[in-house]
This record gives structure tokens, sequence and C-alpha cells, in this order.
């Protein structure tokens, strides 16, 4: 991908923390309207690769390597500049939907916040976006859910919200950080359902971030694998369950496995 | 549930109404007893000495004949006076060392958790001893051992309180919407403090009542020329076997004075935080 083209490129990304290197020379594209999955062990840096890919790694975390949006530069930029970047361009999705919400805040709070933020919008006019959005995440009842506080919704209508965040501004790029996590089995199809449609209806870029080779094959066929920091493996989820050639791959292979046999 | 505004929750707690109901209460007999008072407050008259309440008398008169709803009403300025200031300068401190250790340089950060460990050591008590032994004793000296005291319990609270918030998911989340450094303090961590900040400041408040009435008595407090609850609890506790009664007076004006800025404060804190409100529902459904 040439440096002009539409979409994230990363290149060599490198995190090191207290002196210790947690991601390693990682690099990935994904062109716009595409998806990538990026799978790995818990500890292996997923988290700390797509939060510094906005500049959200951790205070003493050193971030090296370049960072590309549509040909600019992110690694590098003011926190000024970020802020108009984070929600406007790239929308990030959560793992824990509950801790990812301000307790004192209404839904609809919330989710207006981007909006009044990045398209100026007035308190009753992010409001009523805000109802629009809750709608299209499929809230039931959105005029009186977005007065709702977050304790008061149930762990899928809690994810809902994230994703109505994450997509209030229409960003170009979505960046999910292990959505369905936190859910149950029956939410997590649903809301891998709802991710679907509304990346495909927006014709936005996506990375899903997951340890879960059984929910990422239902997202995107290009997956990245990650393990201790490094990308060990590349292909397509097709391909890997057809022979994975790193062991780290083969385990979560395995472990996809198991957990679909014993969901049928 | 709807919204409702924090003021309104409060005034759906019973506990709150009543604390909030005194403490305006207080803040009104302040100001009434510095124009008025039935009897003035020091006359003494050693023929009306111990007198029960009457009509006249109220709560009766002390052992040199003063009129001690007189007293205690004009006393309720130096309760209102110093609780208020003490509030305030502990706020200024807890709220200026809080900041000082969470939002600064890593160097600033850590200096100013030391140097709060250090003052934490220094009792509240021990800080009004120092300072009246050099300037003599008087409210002042109540006032500023208070709001220091404090203000170093509010600032160790509140800053470890400000560093957890700092790292919740919803921080992050708000970042990652595109939140600024300010929105990031002023919508998402601060709102998220304030609980523990407004129980830690009703507790400074009621603990500066006890230390006023605590010093009084000592000698460290209010001079003699200034009515204070803790003088007329000292001047009355030494006949307390032959007339009981009188006692109760300063003694029930100080308890419930605390216990009201203690429920106040409680009362507050689960106004603003709507997951305590709902728990509250459900209990009441429950009952
Ligand atoms: N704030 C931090 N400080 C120090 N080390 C961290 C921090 N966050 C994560 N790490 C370390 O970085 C590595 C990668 O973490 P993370 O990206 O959260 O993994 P994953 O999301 O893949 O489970 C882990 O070894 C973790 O211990
Ligand atoms: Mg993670």
């Amino acid at each position: 991908m040439s440096p002009e083209a539409a979409g994230l490129e990363v290149s060599g990304l490198s995190i090191d923390i207290g002196g210790r290197r947690v991601v390693d020379d990682l690099s990935f594209s994904v062109a716009t309207g595409e998806r990538l999955g990026l799978i790995g062990e818990s500890g292996s840096g997923k988290s700390l690769s797509i939060l510094s890919l906005v500049g959200l790694a951790p205070a003493d975390a050193v971030v090296a390597g370049s960072v590309r949006l549509d040909g600019r530069e992110l690694v590098g930029l003011s926190e000024r500049e970020l802020a108009r970047v984070r929600g406007r361009q790239i929308g990030m999705v959560f793992q824990d939907p509950l801790a990812a919400l301000n307790p004192l805040h209404t839904i609809g709070r919330q989710i207006g916040e981007p909006l009044r933020l990045h398209e100026g919008l007035s308190r009753r006019d992010a409001l009523e976006r805000a109802v629009d959005a809750a709608a299209e995440v499929g809230l039931p009842d959105p005029a009186q859910i977005t007065r709702l506080y977050p304790h008061q919704l149930s762990g899928g209508q809690r994810q809902r919200v994230g994703i109505a965040i994450a997509l209030a501004c229409r960003p170009a790029l979505i960046l999910a950080d292990e959505p369905t996590t936190a859910l149950d089995v029956t939410t997590q199809a649903a809301i891998l359902d709802l991710f679907q449609r509304l990346v495909d209806e927006r014709g936005a870029s996506l990375v899903f971030v997951t340890h879960d080779l059984a929910v990422l094959a239902r997202i995107t066929s290009d997956v990245v694998v990650l393990s201790h920091g490094r990308a060990v493996e590349r292909g397509t989820v097709d391909g890997i369950l057809r022979g994975a050639e790193h062991p780290v791959t083969q385990g979560l292979v395995a472990a996809a496995r198991a957990t679909t046999w014993r969901a049928s | 549930m709807t919204k409702h505004s924090w003021a309104q929750e409060l005034l759906r707690r019973p506990a709150g109404v009543a604390a909030a109901a005194w403490i305006v209460l207080l803040v009104v007999a302040a100001v009434v007893s510095s124009v008025w008072t039935p009897h003035d407050p020091f006359d003494t008259d050693p023929y009306s000495a111990w007198q029960t309440p009457s009509l006249n008398h109220l709560f009766g008169t002390d052992g040199i004949g003063r009129d001690i709803f007189s007293y205690v009403f004009a006393a309720t300025r130096t309760t209102v006076v110093v609780a208020a200031l003490a509030g305030v300068l502990a706020s200024l401190v807890g709220i200026g060392l809080a900041a000082l250790g969470s939002l600064t340089a890593r160097w600033v950060r850590e200096s100013t958790a030391v140097l709060i460990d250090i003052l934490i050591a220094f009792p509240t008590i021990l800080i009004a001893m120092l300072l009246s032994s050099i300037l003599g004793g008087s409210l002042g000296v109540v006032i500023t051992a208070v709001g220091i005291g404090y203000g170093v319990n509010i600032a160790r609270v509140s800053r470890g309180e400000i560093r957890r918030v700092g790292r919740t998911d919803y921080v992050l989340a708000a970042r990652a919407s595109g939140v600024g450094s300010a929105g990031v303090l002023g919508r998402h961590i601060l709102p998220n403090v304030a609980p523990v900040f407004v129980v830690q400041l009703s507790l400074a408040m009621a603990t500066s009542i006890l230390a006023e009435a605590g010093l009084s008595y000592l000698g460290y407090g209010a001079s003699a020329s200034t009515a204070s609850w803790g003088r007329l609890l000292n001047d009355l506790q030494v006949y307390i076997a032959i007339h009981p009664g009188s006692v109760v007076w300063p003694g029930a004006a100080i308890t419930l004075t605390v216990l009201a800025f203690n429920l106040l404060g409680d009362a507050l804190r689960d106004a603003t935080d709507p997951r305590l409100r709902a728990r509250r529902a459900t209990s009441e459904a429950i009952a």
C-alpha cells in the first residue's frame, strides 16, 4: 500500500514499557472498507497495540514506528491533534462495556458526547442524535433508554451503547478490543451480527481484536496472529483452520474447535 | 427512574432533609443571634443562678445566672463560622494537594505524596497546640489546625481516588471519543471523585465543631468573650452531679450538629450517585 492509499497502515510498531518490549515490530494494513482480525492469547499485546494506534498507550509506554491513516502519520501528533482524530476518524469499542461507561452519565449523554465534541452539537441536538443512534444499534425504547444510567442496562445493551458511541460520528475506521468477550454466548452472537451489519452499512474499516478464532471467523477472514508482541502468522481464517504453522496458532485453532463442539 | 437533580434527590431522603434543615436552622440562628438574643448571653445575675427552664429562661440559667438559651443561641455563630471557614480551608488544602499529587509531573506528584504522608502523621490536636503555643489560643488557631489537619486527610483520600478514576476504562473510553484533558478532568474524573470528597468534607466540618468544642474546653480555642458550646460545656460539667439538666443543652447542640454534618455528607453522596439512588429505591420497594 502506498503512503497515500486510503485506510490504515501500521509499520514497525514497537512498544516498550519499563524497559520491557511488549510489542515488537508489528506491521499490518487495512484498506478502506476491509476488515482485519488481530488474534492472540491473553497478554500477547493486542490491547496495547490498538490503543497505541490512537496514542492511548499508558503514559510510561514508549511507542515507536509508524501509524498512517489515509496517508497521515499519527505517531508523534500532539494530544490536541489526536483528540480530533479519536472518535471522529477512529472509533473504539472496549472489552468490558460496563467499565467503559461513566457511571454518573446517562446513556444519551454518553452517546452524545463525541457528537458535541466533533460536530459542535448543542446538548439538545446531541441527545436527539443519540436517540437515533440508540435505535440504530437495536436498543429497545431508545427515547427512554437514553435517559437511563449504565447500571440499569443488561450486558448486551451496554455493549450496544459502546458501539453507538464508537460509531456516533461515522468514523472511517473502527477498532474493537474483544467487544464480545465479556458477554454470554447468545448475546455474543447478536452483537457480532450487529457489528457485521453496521460496519457493512457504513463502509468502514475494522480492526477486530479477539483471542477466540470462532468469534473472529464470523467477522472477518484476514487475520494476524500475535504472540508475545510479535506477529507470528498471517493469513485467512480458513487457511489457518486448514493448517496452522505456528504452535500458538495451533493452540488457538484447538481452543476454537473445542468451543464450537461445546456450542453444537 | 428518570433523571433528577441532586438537590431533588437529596430532598427525597428523610435523613438528608433533617440534617440540611438543622444546618439551615443553625445558620439562621447565627445571623439572628448577632443582632438579637432574648438575654445578653454574658449577663451574670447571682440572684437567678441555676434556674430550671421557664418561659423567661428556656434552657434555665447557669451558676452565675447566665441565660443558657441565649448563650447556646449566640454560640451558633462561633460554630457556623468555624465549620464554614475550616471547611473552606480544608477544601483548599485538600484539593490543592490532591491536584499536585495526581495531575502534575512525576517528581512533583511523588514529592507531594511524601509531604502528605508526613503531614498526616501530625494529629489535628498537635497542630492546634503548636499553633496556640506560638499565637495564643483563638478560633483562628482552631480553624487553621482543622483546616490543615483535615485538609491533608482530604488530600490523601482524594488523591488516591483521582488516580483510581484516572485509570478506569471509562476515562480511557472518553479519551478514545476525543475528549481533551480538561474535559476528562472536569466531566469524568472530578464528578466521580466528588462523592468521596463530599463525605470527607462533611467529616472535616463535623470534626471542626468537635475540635472547637474540645480545644475551647482545653483553653486553646475561643476566648472568654466568645460564646462557645465547648466552653459552656466545660463551665457546666463541673456541676454535672448537682445540675445534670443544664449540661444537656450544649451537649445536645454539639451532638446534633456533628450528626447533621455526617448525615448530610452521606445523603449528598447517595444523591449524586445514580447507583446508590437505585439501591435506595430498591430497598424502599422491599420495605
Ligand atoms: N500499563 C501497563 N504497564 C505495564 N505493562 C503493561 C501495561 N499494560 C499491559 N502491559 C503488559 O503488556 C503486555 C501486553 O498486554 P495487553 O496488550 O493488555 O495484552 P492483551 O490485550 O493481548 O491481553 C502484557 O504482558 C502486560 O502485562
Ligand atoms: Mg486485552
